[in-house]
């Protein structure tokens, strides 16, 4: 009689993937998929400079060629006031340019045509006349006195700082450095680099006048934050604008912001009363939407010679190219870089950050991330192996003595922070026996007799996900809650919606999980609905790990309620009271006689057919909720790596991951994340970054410039897992869609850097690419990848 | 439809150059009038409707856009329309037939070989070539044959995986067809 929970795909099931259905028949939906009745192609015309006045633009040429319906330009988008629009960092962003252009690739003009060769073709025609200004491509250049000011549209902006935020304790910190035995340095710099879905960003605003709804079809992570945002830029009322985001061909945080092509299809459509499309292409991607990272980073940590740390101080100069558009929670500046040291017990710790414009693309989006904790674990791990190193200890042993202990939970972070569960040293025993840690100590040292150079790097660390609690987590003002509403049909299926949005996690597959677990309803009797903002409650989307914290917990809240109902009706069917009965999964029995009870299903069916007096019909309920804290995930990744002396070109012999996430919903699903993210992991250590040359051309425009991994150059990657519940959360989860890009790129680096160990170099910034890695060892000196600074 | 491939609006009626060509896409046979400077892939994914072919790209880098030329996988993002003309062209919406998906198909599913699908049709497209060309394939030649196709979602290790298991259930399939005719 008992449901076997796996059988009817719920908790800990790999339940095989409802959405693949379509998307291996080619029947997915994204955006450029969708064609509208009298459609019309818009372009953006991009600029070739990075910093430069505009004298003038002549459009002449452009309304000539046949089939072009529209040109517009900032001058145009001013007398509409739409010239700028509010970022969601409480800053500007220009929409067209009307004043200077202050990045390459920023938007100038668009055209609307019958198709997208005649408007590429006109946007060609268009002329524009630029005065270069100075460029500005890093934080030292922008904060040099006398530097030319970027922002000189903004009052009371003199220089090109943005912010000035500190967190932690200066004294405590400054104590515990006088009382240190050994103070370890380090500085680097973690590269520019971009979330690069394979689909780019993309738009069909659809204004019909005779009913004054706009009804736009768009690549976004979180589309009520895009109605809200709609509403306030163009003025229009909130239930006359419907968002949809179809399916998407992965987001990792680029599909956030809002981007001026979305604005401008939008008012054109409204110009043209006919459906306007824009799809961007792959160099519009890549030189103007969200990118990630771009932090120099410095630290010092106070250790005493026994190992332990006593103290760190850090400080960040974040560079946000030329409009401060990061989607990051109000209250913290640089987002959520003081999460770094969160897994080792350290009493004291300071933080200070700037944030300055550069004349570079509006950068900081959490690219695979949680608000900055990328750049923060990097560091972290980078800074306690350089520690470790310093005082001779063995790497391992370094971590396991300074971490917290399992039953140090609730722990306080040095920075503030409660961390709530975790077996730090489990998982860290688990991944070095996977690795054979010992063996491979032996073997690099043999190796090293032959001239060979083995390396090996760890990297561990817990991460904030699911922001957030309301009391602390806002972006604009709006909390960062989120929801599901659930139906129950009389037959026992039901429909599910919530606000997140799935760009690849699988959410059709894995929230029905949630509802087969709480109510055992099989889950392929569950059909979920997201990324519709007519139909789908508000919710703040899907990037920062927080779909399963937030809403997969808002999914199990709404499931309880319905099964709170579903109790009162079941009292009614047996005819007892409802103290008299209990639940087991998909069923109230009494709890006199087991035998008599009903099924979910059969309290369905009464709840249209069968209510007790005095209850309303029906089977449906939402939640909101609100997470009491954040998750904690936990992960250990140890790579193992050999480096060619010769070339400096170095290969992967071994990556191992051991990861807890806490209860997994799809086990299958799980691994899957990790495996992608380890994979960006990999491509930011190795191969993966935008520069920009001293004129601020963005070097990394396209792919063969902008280097993804393939196939072949991927390594394998070997899983393991720990499993420690979120105590706070309902079903025990804690997030995984971005532990393995947070937390392995130092894993490589480490281990690169571990197999250069004794030559005097330090630091190499990511990517190591052969060439940085041959320089370091031909030259035992450091090789910083930051972007050049004009010499003339 | 945009006015690359159909009659021009009045007012656009300048003299635009059309070719017509005659192509067979999934088996069936299509005739079209088209710009010569029309892509492949927008031909396929326009004119016929077939959006499963996706573009990521447009420099022939990421292989989103793969479809099977007379058998061989090319990327449509960088052909023209016109250089179909008199050839077979193979979608992803022409691997399964009525009733089955293709043993590829399968993999992909069963193996988790995709999360956002962006990259699927053109990986499952050149996978299909390369069980054509050599169905007992190692890890590594799977690996070689899918790199000109970018995923950046799953780390590739499914994708591989899938491919693998595809080749054992059409080999299984081969196997039970020699039995069958030899019994
Ligand atoms: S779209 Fe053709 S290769 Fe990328
Ligand atoms: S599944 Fe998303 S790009 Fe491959």
């Amino acid at each position: 009689m008992t449901i076997d929970e796996v059988k009817i795909g719920g908790l800990g099931a790999s339940r095989p993937r409802v959405e693949d259905n379509r998307f291996i028949r080619g029947k997915g939906n994204y955006v450029d998929d969708i064609a509208l009745p009298g459609m019309l192609h818009m372009e953006l015309l991009r600029s070739p400079l990075a910093h430069a006045r505009i004298k003038s633009i002549d459009v002449t040429a452009a309304w000539a060629i046949p089939g072009v319906r529209l040109v517009l330009t900032g001058e145009m988008m001013a007398s509409r006031n739409l010239a700028w629009m509010p970022t969601l960092s409480y800053d500007t962003q220009a929409v067209l340019a009307t004043d200077k252009v202050r990045f390459q690739g920023q938007e100038i003009a668009c055209v609307v045509a019958d198709d997208p060769y005649i408007a590429k073709d006109a946007c060609e025609a268009i002329i524009v006349d630029y005065e270069p200004l100075p460029v500005i491509v890093n934080p030292t250049q922008a904060m040099t006195a006398g530097a030319p000011v970027i922002r000189d549209d903004k009052e009371n902006q003199h220089d090109n700082l943005i912010f000035d935020w500190e967190v932690g304790d200066k004294d405590g910190t400054d104590a515990a450095f006088s009382a240190a035995d050994v103070v370890s340095e380090l500085e680097l710099h973690y590269p520019r680099s971009h979330p690069s879905p394979i689909e780019t960003c993309g738009s069909i605003a659809d204004f019909d006048r005779s009913t004054s709804k706009l009804t736009v079809y768009m690549t976004t992570q979180a589309p009520h934050i895009i109605r809200a945002a709609v509403a306030m830029v163009a003025e229009l009322p909130e239930h006359m604008i419907r968002i949809i985001s179809p399916d998407l061909g992965g987001g990792f945080g680029n599909k956030v912001p809002v981007y001026p092509g979305y604005v401008v299809s939008i008012l054109a459509s409204i110009l043209l009363e006919r459906p306007v499309k824009w799809i961007e292409d792959k160099t519009g991607n890549l030189i103007s939407t969200g990118f990630g990272r771009d932090v120099y980073l410095r630290g010092q940590m106070a250790l005493r010679k026994d190992g332990k740390i006593l103290g760190v101080r850090m400080h960040t100069d974040s560079d946000h190219g030329a409009f401060f558009s990061d989607a990051q929670p109000s209250k913290f500046k640089i987002g959520l870089m003081h999460s770094a040291f969160a897994c080792y017990d350290i009493p004291t710790a300071h933080l200070t950050a700037q944030g300055v414009y550069t004349n570079k693309a509006p950068g900081g989006v959490a690219y695979r991330c949680s608000f900055r904790v990328t750049e923060a674990m990097f560091f972290q791990e980078r800074m306690v192996q350089a520690a470790a190193d310093d005082l001779g200890l063995d790497q391992a042993e370094f971590r396991r003595l300074n971490f917290v202990q399992d039953d140090d939970f609730p722990h306080r972070t040095p920075f503030g922070f409660l961390t709530d569960s975790g077996q730090y040293g489990k998982c860290l025993d688990i991944g070095l026996e996977a690795v054979g840690y010992k063996k491979f100590l032996e073997q690099k040292e043999e190796a090293k007799k032959n001239g060979r150079l083995l390396g090996i790097g760890i990297s561990t660390m817990t991460e904030p996900l699911g922001a957030g609690n309301s009391r602390e987590y806002d972006i604009l003002g709006i909390k960062m809650f989120d929801s599901a509403e659930l139906r129950v049909h009389m037959t026992g299926k039901a429909i599910l919606r919530t606000g997140a949005k799935s760009q690849g996690q699988g959410h059709e597959t894995t929230w029905a999980q949630i509802v087969a677990h709480e109510l055992g309803i099989p889950a392929d009797d569950v059909v979920v609905e997201e990324g519709d903002t007519d139909t789908a409650p508000f919710g703040m989307g899907t990037y920062a790990s927080r779909s399963t914290p937030v809403a997969g917990a808002a999914v199990s809240m709404v499931s309880r309620k319905i099964r709170a109902k579903a109790r009162k009706i079941a009292a009614h069917l047996l005819e007892v009271s409802e103290e008299d009965i209990d639940w087991e999964l998909g069923r109230f029995y009494l709890r006199s006689s087991p035998d008599r009870g009903v099924t979910i299903q059969e309290c369905a069916m009464a709840a249209y057919s069968n209510v007790p007096d005095g209850m309303e019909p029906g089977l449906e309920n939402n939640a909101y909720y609100d997470p009491p804290n954040l998750t904690w995930p936990f992960a250990c990744y140890i790579a193992t790596v050999e480096v060619d002396p010769l070339t400096g070109v170095w290969d992967v012999l071994n990556m191992v991951a051991v990861d807890d996430c806490g209860v997994r919903i799809n086990p299958m699903i799980v691994e899957g994340q990790i495996m992608g993210g380890l994979t960006e992991a990999y491509a930011m250590a190795s191969m993966q970054f935008i520069t920009f040359d001293d004129e601020g051309n963005c070097v990394g425009s396209n792919y063969m410039d902008y280097l993804l991994p393939t196939a072949w150059e991927t390594p394998g990657f070997e899983l393991h897992e720990v499993v420690t519940p979120c105590p706070h959360h309902p079903i025990g989860a804690k997030g995984i869609g971005e532990c393995a890009t947070v937390g392995g790129p130092a894993a490589f680096v480490n281990a690169v850097m571990d197999a250069l160990k004794g030559s005097g170099v330090r630091n190499v910034d990511m990517p190591l690419l052969p060439d940085r890695v041959y320089e370091a060892l031909t030259t035992s000196r450091d090789v910083s990848g930051a972007p050049p600074i004009r010499t003339s | 439809m945009t006015s690359l491939f159909e009659v021009m609006p009045a007012e656009t009626a300048v003299d635009t150059p059309v070719r017509k060509l005659t192509v067979n896409v999934n088996g069936k046979q299509e005739t079209l009038k088209v710009e010569p400077r029309l892509l492949l892939a927008h031909m396929i994914r326009q004119a016929l409707g077939l959006t499963g072919t996706h573009v990521g790209c447009d420099t022939t880098n990421c292989g989103a856009c793969t479809v099977l030329f007379d058998g061989a996988p090319v990327k449509s993002c960088t052909m023209f329309a016109v250089q179909a003309d008199g050839h077979d062209i193979t979608t992803v919406e022409g691997l399964a037939s009525a009733s089955e998906l293709d043993p590829i198909q399968e993999g992909f599913k069963d193996e988790h070989g995709l999360q956002c699908g962006f990259c699927t049709p053109g990986m499952m497209l050149s996978a299909k070539a390369l069980l054509t060309e050599n169905p007992n394939p190692t890890e590594d030649e799977v690996r070689w044959a899918l790199s000109g196709n970018l995923c950046r979602c799953t780390g590739y290790q499914n994708i591989v995986k899938a491919v693998l298991l595809a080749a054992e259930s059409l080999q299984h399939q081969e196997a039970s067809k020699d039995e069958g005719e030899t019994l």
